[in-house]
């Protein structure tokens, strides 16, 4: 288990390392809420949470992962990249004309995703059809959306979790990446999400609350959602904006504006630091 | 073909006992609704199917992108709601998690157009078959008679990609015999002739027939064609249309801009450039009975006839 978190420790290392990559590379995009989610992905990618098979994409067992908040497609490109799903050449190709990889998860032009998304707020109720849809089959695959807390804004999110809470979906899972800020200024500003964990118990959800940037607490509750009977799980996933590159750390600046040359290089050496750390 | 415009069932009873036919054959069709369905007759299905049938509740925007993701699993989901609650709440999800990735869902809109009557203007779909036809990919459909909907459905469900269904609330005159045969994608040459096509949908195909017959009288032949699948538009029959006939007068109970009018003129235009005239809604009606409010936004006959001889250069 300690191994096991180590070596995804690292590989949230590569992860990070990709994102600055391809989004200097593309010289736009997100990177302050790509880099707060990036325990969650890793975790969920390669700490044995999600079932799912790089070679056989289109498995029909294979559970579902939904980028509802589509603007954190650097950090998805990157974690399939890893996982042997794309070419890692093809991410320095990230938003530019020609590449399946779009500016936001493009199910036409990549169609091994489970949904395109950049409107926000519609994951979860993609999910849920998905979710009847494997009822109905016979089939135990688990859905699994990682929303934002900026995203939590829409009202589509409750009228979502007011569904999956009455009809007891417990093979929906929700990753709640909250990192406190959304483009114009910090939710506590613009719209406050707080009490949080009410607002989801309310619904009839099974919350789990955590520090989204510690990988054991992570990779645990996403195990305990998958193994929770009975109702759908949110994991509330307390992160940083930026997390893991001390110049973005919490600095909204980063939310759509990809990192210079300069702040590239200072981004991977620092993560070379971490990377050192750790081994 | 009839003639004598009996009324029959309404567009949407008739929608929800051909889906419960459809669904009893194909078990991959699941049927949404958004707390309407006694009204939008998708609770026949429910009825008969319970386990395929999913009642939302009041949030059409997690209907729609709900579908999409029945529809991502193989599925065949077929969601309705009224048709403007559906449209205008739905069209985000429509645009991003159905048009976007080109899903195989499909929506129907019930009480369309005015002929709602008392609930007003709030209830009344007018805007629906703009914003339908607006999505790439989508096939638009608006049947006119029962017979046109056990007809068109089965073909909706073997097309293979997202299909809007507008349905009317009250009943429908019926136009077709079984003997008929409607074709998705094909418009219907329901009386032919030469100095005028008038080129209509829905609730408004009886009134063209109602008015050819009027006009027929004082020597004036008619084409009248039923343009039941808006989009993709039967091009051909527009071009074989403006060729043939002197003009073309279009009638919708929808708004003007962006519905029949726009989509035939703009075919017209682009092929064989011939005189029209458009008859449709330029703004919200109001409640009141729905003859009366026919009358009134002059959906009627009488107002073909009229709009039909100035066409023609016949003195009204």
């Amino acid at each position: 288990m300690k191994n096991q978190i180590k070596e995804l420790k690292l590989t949230a290392i590569r992860i990070r390392e990709e994102i600055l990559k391809m989004l200097a590379e593309s010289k736009s995009g997100h990177p302050g809420g790509s880099l707060s989610a990036v325990e969650i992905v890793t975790a969920l990618y390669f700490g044995g949470i999600l079932k799912h098979d790089p070679q056989n994409p289109d498995m029909p067992e294979r559970d579902r992962f939904i980028l509802s908040k589509g603007h954190a497609a650097p950090v998805l490109y990157a974690a399939l990249a890893e996982a042997g799903y794309i070419d890692k050449t093809l991410l320095s190709t990230l938003r530019k004309f020609g590449s399946p990889l779009q500016g936001h998860p493009d199910k036409r032009k990549l169609p091994l995703l489970e949904a395109s998304t950049g409107s926000l707020g519609q994951g979860i109720s993609l999910a849920i059809g998905m979710a009847h849809a494997a009822l109905l089959n016979h089939e135990s695959h688990q859905m699994f959306v990682l929303i934002g807390d900026g995203e939590s804004n829409e009202g589509q999110i409750w009228e979502s979790a007011m569904y999956a809470g009455h009809h007891k979906l417990d093979n929906v899972n929700v990753i709640l990446d909250f990192n406190g800020y959304q483009l114009d200024d910090a939710n506590r500003v613009i719209l406050d999400l707080d009490p949080i964990a009410d607002k989801w118990q309310a619904n009839n959800w099974h919350v789990i609350d955590v520090n989204g940037h510690d990988m054991e607490a992570v990779h645990s509750a996403l195990q305990l959602a998958k193994a929770f009977k009975g109702k759908p799980t949110v994991i509330i996933a307390r992160t940083i904006k930026g997390a893991g590159i001390s110049f973005m750390e919490n600095n909204n600046k980063f939310h759509g504006v990809a990192p210079t040359q300069e702040e590239l290089k200072q981004g991977l050496a620092e993560l070379q630091e971490a990377r050192a750390v750790l081994v | 073909m009839r003639n004598d415009y009996i009324l029959g069932k309404a567009t949407r009873l008739a929608y929800g006992e051909t889906l419960v036919e459809i669904g009893k054959q194909n078990k991959n069709i699941v049927v949404l609704d958004a707390d309407l369905s006694k009204s939008t007759m998708s609770n026949r299905f429910q009825a008969t199917i319970p386990e395929r049938f999913f009642n939302v509740g009041i949030s059409e925007a997690n209907m729609v992108s709900m579908a999409a993701g029945f529809a991502s699993s193989g599925k065949i989901p077929f969601a309705s709601s009224f048709a403007t609650f559906l449209m205008s709440k739905g069209f985000d999800q429509m645009r991003q998690s159905i048009a976007y990735p080109n899903l195989n869902v499909k929506l129907c809109g019930s009480h369309s157009g005015i002929c709602i009557g008392e609930d007003g203007p709030s209830q009344m779909g007018i805007e629906d078959i703009a914003l339908a036809c607006s999505l790439p990919g989508f096939t638009v459909v608006c049947p006119a008679d029962e017979e046109a909907v056990r007809q068109l459905l089965p073909q909706i469900v073997e097309h293979n990609g997202p299909v809007y269904i507008r349905t009317s609330r009250p009943k429908a005159a019926q136009i077709y015999e079984s003997s008929d045969t409607l074709t998705l994608g094909k418009a219907q040459i329901l009386r032919d002739g030469t100095d005028l096509t008038i080129a209509a949908m829905g609730m408004m195909v009886v009134e063209a027939l109602k008015a050819a017959d009027t006009l027929e009288k004082i020597g004036v032949s008619v084409r009248v064609v039923d343009f039941h699948t808006i989009k993709p538009v039967d091009k051909a029959t527009i071009v074989s249309c403006a060729k043939e006939t002197a003009a073309i007068l279009t009638v919708e109970e929808h708004l003007l801009d962006g519905g029949l009018a726009s989509i035939i003129a703009r075919t017209v235009a682009e092929t064989h450039p011939v005189k029209m005239a458009f008859i449709g809604l330029d703004d919200y009606a109001e409640s009141g009975a729905p003859d009366e409010l026919l009358d009134r936004y002059g959906l009627r006959a009488v107002d073909i006839i009229g709009k039909a001889k100035e066409l023609v250069g016949l003195s009204n």
